[in-house]
């Protein structure tokens, strides 16, 4: 699967997608492909603030737990509710698939994370 | 597939059996209650608003059809008594009918734990003896029977560490934990309020001594070791260290759920150990009996005898045994009443069946089995450690995952030739591993036949990858869907759910 | 050693073919400093017949063919024959947690069933596949009420078995959980001014026993809607599991921490029992232990699996929800065979039998002593104050073959000479004269 050239990319694997001061986050293909089937999601409550690097909750497959770590300082204003009835569209579609929605502290703040490209070598790496 | 290579198992009807709530109908019965003797009592009257007004959909069914039930269920089970069951870690070891006839003994089974001492001399005696017993083949000074598992063992020797630090002044932080550990010890160690530090593993997969030295300082508590190491292995500079941790006021805690390679070969007491818990359900012969009961008893130096669980049991001038209440500085109690008598019981019939000489052949016996497992696998499998094995040993799927076969492929495909699995994906830190452990309870026939079966197995992966990664073939039920139980989890059976589901 | 399927030709042939020269080269990594090279100073070996009679000669010091009056949190039921005859197949007895389950649906299913069986008798929707007891049971609910709420104390009524209530602190010491309690009231059931004004915005639960450890009956409505009003949970904990056959269901609770020894578990001085814990569907996430879940097989034939594992220590380490690994399997599959055996109306009958047996014999007792706790309804227990400390007639029940009730001063001083004492099914009507004649003596 493609990673956006919007998005930007943590080493955790998690992808932010910044329009003006909001931002969508959500987990990389490559999180999911290695999680195996998602069972369960848990999402913070709308309202909770959130500073880069924070767990803001978690994603579960049959034999596998992950943190979630938020990419970037900011509130919650919005989570995908759809995803607790239905974690399996995190493996049909990572990309399109957001967990939670921000009200950035600073929009800049995720222009450090990684690009596209260096995080499909990043991950290349790893393996 | 084919079953030309399967030489263990054949297939053999089995019988159909819905759950039991299925079974039910008004009416039937499988009790008969004596007659009684006082005068009878209006229940809701005397209950009022307390009183219930029926008991829902719990069964009603004959004894004969309980018989049926519950004999149809277990022979949907694999268990020691039918063959080998190689669980690395587990130590699944012949348990002997002995200690069930013992434990059942009028006297022994049907003791109030509240009765008073003087008419319980019997099973304080029998408690006294198996703690004797387990202080001499661990080396320590003192132990507690209280806990009742391998884990609940864990807390209270984290407990035992952390009230004696804190009696020095300082409870310290942080337990030091290698990669290779049980999950247990990190749950373990949370609970008793420390940090987790990871430890890593060296290239012979023991414990790193510069890395554990540089890691220790003032806020580290100790380190929970597990010895022979989860990959089988012994960890050779035991008393280094150990060393290193005393020297910075530390403590050397270790999980003895290895202890089947060590016992009457070498004590952990005498090798810097502090305290360790023990699994009687894995050492010592009690039965596992499809997760629990287990029993975990702590034993531990001198210098942590004044923290141990209270009551503590001594011996009164007269020579009667009797329980001291009185421990200010326990930790506390952490289960109700004295542990799972029940499995001290059946543990000191292992340790009289044995005796010294019997506990050392054992011993002798378990590291040889895996040994010899090891020398005919070798090649066919990869060996990602070469450090000596001790009780088990642990492969890797490397080979075979070049054809797309995983541990868990392998483990399934065993199922078919009449084993159970060994230990999958455990430890973390061999990739894909494949853990065995014989134990000394197996023939050299039945250890040939998981030989030739795992290399059967080998081939096929080599051969026809996609057969063993569908396997099993022979069992009443094929792969289960887990993704499903977990996205919707059907934890009970309900009503409704009789129409479409019935076999 | 007979346990040990090997020759001296066996043991050579497999030296030889590792390539060692004797087995003890394979314990050449032990530094020879700590190896031991004499013998383990345990008794010798002895025939099964002389293993046999050392047990038996230990059994026969200790309290056999007494009737007993002793309940506190451990109950002298009778166990049907089947249950020992099933639970001892080895299938059941040698097998491991069921982690392949293509080979342990026996396990697996008879789980299903307990899970099923203690959900419907605890009024809960959901109930765990068992924890080590009771007592460690309770203190696991109060820990999973704090992960729930997020708020970090606990209440615990003074009427709750003072062994659970150690054991609540043993594991609670350290997590920064402080843990109060709160009083009862002369009629036995808790105190609910004491626990209002306890109660704070800080509590996650609020826990009760029910029966309480003086026999009484707790009115869990009450207490439920004023924890509930402060936003914290209800823990019911259940030390008498047959109560429940005519008890009404702690239903309006959040967690329900039971023990199953009623449930044809022996009493075995204290061991190995079976915990479990029940709650609502939505908390199922935050429950420890095993689970069992059904599920079907690539074919659509129903299967039976353990299932959220992820709450659990050998994937989440240090944040699992619990240390806890093993659960009581064996034990719990006794109580599925128990409560099978007597069933719906079964469960009914012989609590109604125990309620009649202990109304009966506080009966008795109360003309000549005094039964504390009247005015609130009771299971199969109750307390008898005396005159004189009640070690002094349970020193002369002894002679007469009767263990008598138990004493609680040691708990509960401001009781006096008081003892609670317990009558099941199988106290008969003549052991009950004998016992009160005995103390009123």
């Amino acid at each position: 699967m493609a990673y956006p050239n919007d998005y930007r990319y943590t080493k955790e694997h998690e992808w932010i997608q910044v329009k003006g001061n909001t931002a969508l986050v959500g987990i990389t293909d490559h999180a999911q492909e290695s999680l195996g089937d998602i069972v369960f999601v848990e999402l913070p409550k709308v309202g909770a603030q959130l500073k880069k690097g924070d767990t803001f909750g978690t994603v579960e497959s049959v034999k596998a737990v992950s943190d979630l770590y938020a990419p970037a300082s900011g509130k919650v204003v919005e989570i995908n509710g759809d995803l607790t009835q239905s974690p399996e569209n995190i493996n049909k579609d990572a990309h399109g698939s957001w967990m939670v929605k921000l009200e950035l502290a600073d929009a800049k703040e995720a222009d450090s994370l990684l690009s596209s490209a260096d995080y499909e070598t990043y991950i290349k790496e790893e393996q | 597939m084919s079953d030309k290579d399967i030489k263990k198992a054949t297939r053999h009807v089995n019988q159909n059996e819905g759950l039991i709530f299925e079974r039910s109908s008004p009416g039937k019965k499988a009790y008969r209650l004596a007659p009684l003797d006082v005068p009878e009592v209006d229940y809701k009257k005397v209950l009022g608003a307390a009183a219930r007004e029926d008991l829902g959909n719990m069964p009603e069914v004959s004894e004969m059809e309980i018989i049926r039930h519950f004999t149809r269920l277990s022979t949907w089970n694999y268990a020691i008594d039918l063959g080998m069951y190689p669980l690395g870690s587990c130590t699944m070891k012949y348990n002997p009918r002995v200690n069930e006839v013992v434990a059942r003994l009028y006297g022994l089974a049907e003791a109030h734990p509240y009765q008073p001492e003087k008419i319980s001399q019997g099973a304080l005696r029998i408690m006294k003896t198996l703690s004797e017993a387990l202080i001499e083949i661990t080396g320590m000074d003192a132990i507690t029977l209280q806990p009742a598992a391998g884990a609940h063992g864990e807390m209270t020797g984290i407990l035992l560490m952390r009230a004696f630090l804190q009696s020095k002044g300082n409870p310290r932080k942080k337990i030091l934990i290698p990669d290779s550990a049980h999950g247990t010890n990190p749950a373990t160690a949370a609970i008793c309020g420390y940090a987790v530090e990871n430890l890593k593993s060296n290239a012979h997969g023991m414990v790193d001594i510069s890395a554990l030295a540089a890691q220790m300082n003032e806020d580290v508590a100790g380190l929970m070791l597990t010895n022979p190491n989860t990959l089988g292995i012994f960890e050779q500079e035991i008393h280094k260290i150990a060393d290193i941790l005393h020297e910075k006021g530390g403590l050397l805690y270790m999980d003895g759920a290895n202890m089947n390679a060590l016992v009457g070969k070498t004590r952990p007491g005498d090798f810097g150990v502090d305290v360790m818990h023990l699994n009687l359900h894995k050492t010592f012969s009690t039965p596992h009996g499809g997760g629990g009961p287990g029993c975990g008893p702590v034993a531990c130096k001198k210098f942590l005898e004044p923290f141990l669980p209270q009551p503590v049991m001594v011996e009164k001038a007269d020579g009667t045994l009797g329980f001291d209440y009185n421990r200010p500085q326990s930790v506390g109690r952490v289960r109700m009443f004295y542990g799972n008598f029940g499995m001290h019981v059946r543990a000191l019939a292992y340790i009289l069946a044995n005796g010294p000489d019997g506990l050392r052949q054992t011993t002798e016996d378990a590291v040889l089995n895996a040994n010899y497992i090891r020398k005919k696998l070798e090649g066919d499998y990869e060996l990602p450690y070469k450090s000596a094995s001790m009780h088990e040993v642990v492969f890797s799927d490397r080979i075979q995952a070049q054809k797309g076969v995983k541990t868990g492929d392998i483990a399934k495909r065993l199922i078919d030739y009449g084993f159970h699995p060994y230990t999958v994906s455990f430890p973390l830190v061999v990739h894909g591993a494949l853990m065995i452990e014989p134990t000394e309870s197996e023939s050299l026939e039945e250890l040939n036949l998981l030989v030739d079966a795992m290399k059967s197995i080998a081939r096929e992966a080599e051969e026809d990858p996609e057969m063993v990664k569908n396997a099993p073939y022979m069992t009443r039920v094929s792969r289960l869907d887990e993704t499903a139980a977990a996205r919707k989890p059907v934890l009970r059976w309900r009503p409704a759910q009789a129409q479409s589901a019935s076999e | 050693m007979r346990y040990l399927p090997k020759s001296p030709a066996d043991r050579e042939q497999m030296v030889r073919e590792i390539g060692i020269r004797s087995i003890d080269d394979l314990f050449a990594p032990i530094p020879a400093e700590y190896r031991l090279n004499r013998d383990l100073k345990v008794p010798r070996q002895m025939a099964e017949s002389e293993i046999i009679d050392y047990f038996r000669q230990r059994a026969e010091t200790n309290a056999a063919g007494y009737a007993v009056f002793l309940g506190a949190g451990a109950y002298h039921h009778y166990r049907p024959v089947i249950i020992d005859s099933l639970i001892s197949r080895g299938e059941f007895l040698t097998a491991y947690t069921p982690y392949q389950a293509e080979i342990s649906q026996g396990t697996l299913q008879a789980i299903f069933e307990f899970q099923t069986m203690i959900s419907e008798l605890t009024g809960m929707e959901v109930a765990n596949a068992s924890m080590y007891d009771g007592s460690t049971g309770a203190a696991e609910a109060i820990m999973m009420a704090v992960r729930i709420t997020g708020r970090k104390s606990a209440l615990v009524a003074r009427s709750v078995h003072p062994e659970y209530r150690e054991v609540m602190h043993t594991y609670s010491q350290h997590q920064g959980l402080p843990i109060a309690e709160f009083n009862f009231l002369e009629n036995g059931r808790v105190d609910m001014r004491d626990l209002e004004k306890k109660i704070s915005a800080d509590t996650a639960c609020v826990l009760i026993q029910s029966p309480n450890f003086f026999g009484t009956i707790e009115d869990v409505t009450a207490v439920a809607d004023l924890v509930h009003s402060k936003g914290a949970l209800l823990v019911v904990s259940i030390a008498e599991a047959l109560s429940l056959g005519i008890v009404k269901p702690p239903s309006e609770a959040d967690i329900v921490s039971m023990e199953s020894q009623s449930f044809g578990v022996p009493l075995g001085f204290g061991g190995p029992y079976a915990g479990v814990l029940a709650t609502k569907e939505k908390f199922v996430r935050q429950i420890p232990g095993r689970l069992v879940g059904e599920t079907k097989d690539k074919n659509g034939k129903r299967g039976f699996v353990l299932t959220l594992s992820t709450r659990e220590q050998h994937i989440r380490r240090e944040k699992a929800t619990s240390n806890i690994c093993t659960n009581q399997a064996l034990i719990a599959t006794m109580a599925t065979i128990y409560m099978t055996v007597y069933g719906r109306e079964g469960l009914k009958e012989l609590a109604k039998q125990n309620l009649a047996k202990a109304a009966y014999a506080a009966g008795q007792f109360g003309r000549k002593s005094k039964i504390l706790f009247e005015g609130a309804p009771r299971f199969n227990e109750f307390v008898v104050q005396t005159e004189k400390d009640p070690h002094e007639a349970n020193n002369r029940l002894l002679e007469k073959k009767v263990i008598g009730g138990f004493p609680l001063k040691r708990f509960y001083p401001e009781l006096g000479n008081a003892a609670v004492w317990c009558c099941t099914e199988l106290n008969t009507k003549e052991q009950i004269d004998a016992a009160v004649q005995a103390v009123g003596q």
